[in-house]
């Protein structure tokens, strides 16, 4: 018998189905069932149903972390609504304004499991693949579906092989990975497909950057992405009892779809500019376009190691005049420890504006709107035109390092001219 | 299934930021949201899109967020049936799980003109225009897909399910 994707493997195991290949039709169950504000939509259709109870509340996870804390009273209400319905429908796994971003909350909580099937009303659940589970995205009518009945179709996607080998360059992060990636794929290059990331590289991947390379793999339309879980992922889960499925990887002679090689050596600082992931080239491209906003923040790059090498650029430096640096750390739990280190005091100290755990401006709600005309360079995921406020605003995506040099100078700069070598 | 109405023509890569933006969506009512839908991409169709209307694009269409209103606007608005070259995956999967018509064309994108009057036969496999002079090829929509379709949406296919469990 041929051998199998990690796809394969997981979906065949979810839906119960031995052997299941690409391109198959089945349905699955997932471990868990994970939604966000939107579950206000979710409870809505559940409602419609007319079921009453959820098929096994106990995979149900839910967190407010869009709107947070709410900017209009139609979000309060909302957020008060869920609540309720939490409460009513016996959701524990409850995480509440303040907590952090989702897909950080999945991971960082253990909720996340290698071999797991998890579904998410949110694109960027494909993130969890960080820690070897199948994660993907849907939307709410289909969550509400999925609390009613416990699973729902899926098409076992084709599986493309990415490995990264190499060591990274002085300034160059997963995030300047992942833009290269983008550059060669495009924005559906990955349409329908997993993504699976392999090579000696992922060996030195810290899971903040597995993270990130799953993360931004919605962004080229890859339904999951996955790093298969090793040693950096199981010692987190040491005590915690029987993982629930067993952690799988592709045999060797799976049939693969593409493979693509990567030398991450060569890869420099990479920019994003306006108004999508593939108008990405080296920040030298870039250098000099004046930004009026810089943000650290988002399920792409909120996290501590983030926080970390921004603070390293920002120490005993001063935000530019005229530049607005917003930094949102990705959790609760981050934001204590950046604390704790120290980075938050660096961050104002440089006249930097820390905002609460959350999805923060990413997805122009609120919490740093761009006004017309106005440029901002960002660590998050998506520069979509509009996307952050005005229409006549403009994103450029970058890493946290790029984006901090860029805060300082005010205008977009080469991360490696104020990085200290040791980062 | 068919319907009938004119063609609404985009490119490639329509993000879901473009059908309805975020700022937008702490109010679910479908006719708010309609009211600015694909204001990113056109500041006319809100205005001027009328009941049975057709988008037609390019690849990747409904890229981006998961966001379901992406497919509320557009059906409130009027959209009978979007066709285009390919689907973002969440965006195709909602259309479907709210009765939203979702088409996969090779060429309608590059063989019909906005504001052109058309006929979508979906059993036939074509788009025609009024003028017959032009007549794409449509994807079959797959069986798995049209049982949700033909339902009206998710929450009716289910609920239709779970009827016909209680009754054997």
């Amino acid at each position: 018998m041929a051998g199998r994707t990690l796809a394969e493997k997981i979906l065949s195991r979810a839906s119960g189905i031995a052997d299941a290949k690409a391109g198959q039709i089945v349905e699955a169950a997932p471990d868990l069932a994970l939604s966000h504000e939107n579950t206000f939509l979710v409870g809505k259709s559940f409602s419609e149903l007319g079921v009453g109870q959820i098929w096994d509340p106990s995979r149900v996870v839910v967190v407010l972390d869009h709107r947070t804390p709410a900017n209009t009273i139609q979000t309060a209400a909302a957020h008060a609504r869920i609540r309720q319905l939490v409460k009513e429908l016996g959701i524990e796994k409850f995480f509440d304004v303040g907590e952090g971003i989702c897909h950080q909350l999945l991971i960082e909580r253990g909720l996340a499991k290698p071999g797991q099937l998890i579904l998410g009303a949110d694109s960027h659940t494909t993130t969890a693949g960080a820690i070897g589970a199948f994660a993907t995205g849907i939307g709410a009518t289909e969550m509400a579906g999925v609390w009613a009945m416990g699973s729902l179709w899926l098409k076992i996607p084709e599986t493309i092989l990415v490995s990264l080998n190499g060591h990274l360059a002085h300034g160059c992060f997963p995030k300047d990975v992942s833009l290269h990636l983008a550059s060669v794929l495009g924005p559906s290059g990955a349409e329908y497909k997993c993504i699976e990331f392999t090579g000696g590289h992922i060996i030195d991947t810290t899971i903040s950057g597995r993270m990130v390379l799953c993360n931004m793999a919605a962004e080229m339309g890859a339904k999951a992405a996955v790093v298969p879980a090793d040693s950096t992922v199981m010692v987190r889960y040491i005590g915690c009892g029987p993982l629930p499925c067993d952690p799988v990887q592709s045999d060797p002679d799976a049939s693969f779809e593409d493979k693509l090689d990567v030398d991450v050596s060569k890869i420099p600082p990479m920019v994003s500019g306006p108004h999508q992931i593939d108008k990405v080239g080296s920040v030298e491209k870039f250098e000099g376009v004046s930004v009026d906003q810089a943000f650290i923040g988002t399920c792409t790059n909120g996290r501590l190691e983030d926080l970390v090498v921004a603070s390293s650029i920002l120490k005993g430096r001063k935000v530019a005049l005229g530049c607005r640096l917003i930094v949102v750390p990705a959790s609760r739990t981050v934001l204590e420890e950046a604390i704790d280190m120290g980075l938050i005091q660096t961050i104002l100290s440089a006249g930097g504006i820390v905002l609460p755990p959350g999805c923060g401006p990413c997805l122009g709600a609120h919490e740093g709107v761009l006004a017309p005309g106005e440029v901002c360079i960002s660590s998050s995921n998506r520069n979509f035109r509009g996307r952050m406020g005005s229409e006549e605003a403009e994103i450029y995506l970058a890493s946290p390092a790029t984006v901090a040099a860029s805060a300082i100078m005010g205008k977009i700069s080469d991360p490696r001219e104020v990085l200290s070598n040791e980062l | 299934m068919s319907s009938k109405g004119r063609v609404w023509r985009f490119g490639d890569d329509v993000n879901t930021d473009l059908i309805i933006p975020g700022r937008y969506l702490d109010n679910y009512d479908p006719a708010h949201l309609a009211s600015h839908a694909m204001e990113g991409a056109s500041r006319q169709f809100a205005k001027n899109v009328r009941k049975g209307d057709v988008i037609v694009a390019g690849r990747n269409f409904g890229c981006g967020s998961s966001r379901e209103q992406a497919v509320v606007a557009l059906k409130q608005a009027g959209v009978s049936a979007v066709l285009a070259k390919s689907f973002a995956r969440i965006f195709y999967r909602n259309a479907v799980n709210l009765g939203l018509p979702v088409v996969i064309s090779p060429d309608a994108c590059d063989l019909f003109i906005d504001g052109e009057g058309v006929i979508i036969d979906m059993s036939e496999g074509v788009m025609i225009s009024e003028s017959r002079r032009v007549t794409s090829r449509i994807d079959p929509i797959p069986d798995h897909v049209r049982k949700i379709l033909d339902a009206g949406g998710l929450v009716p296919y289910i609920k239709e399910a779970l009827a016909r469990r209680a009754n054997v």
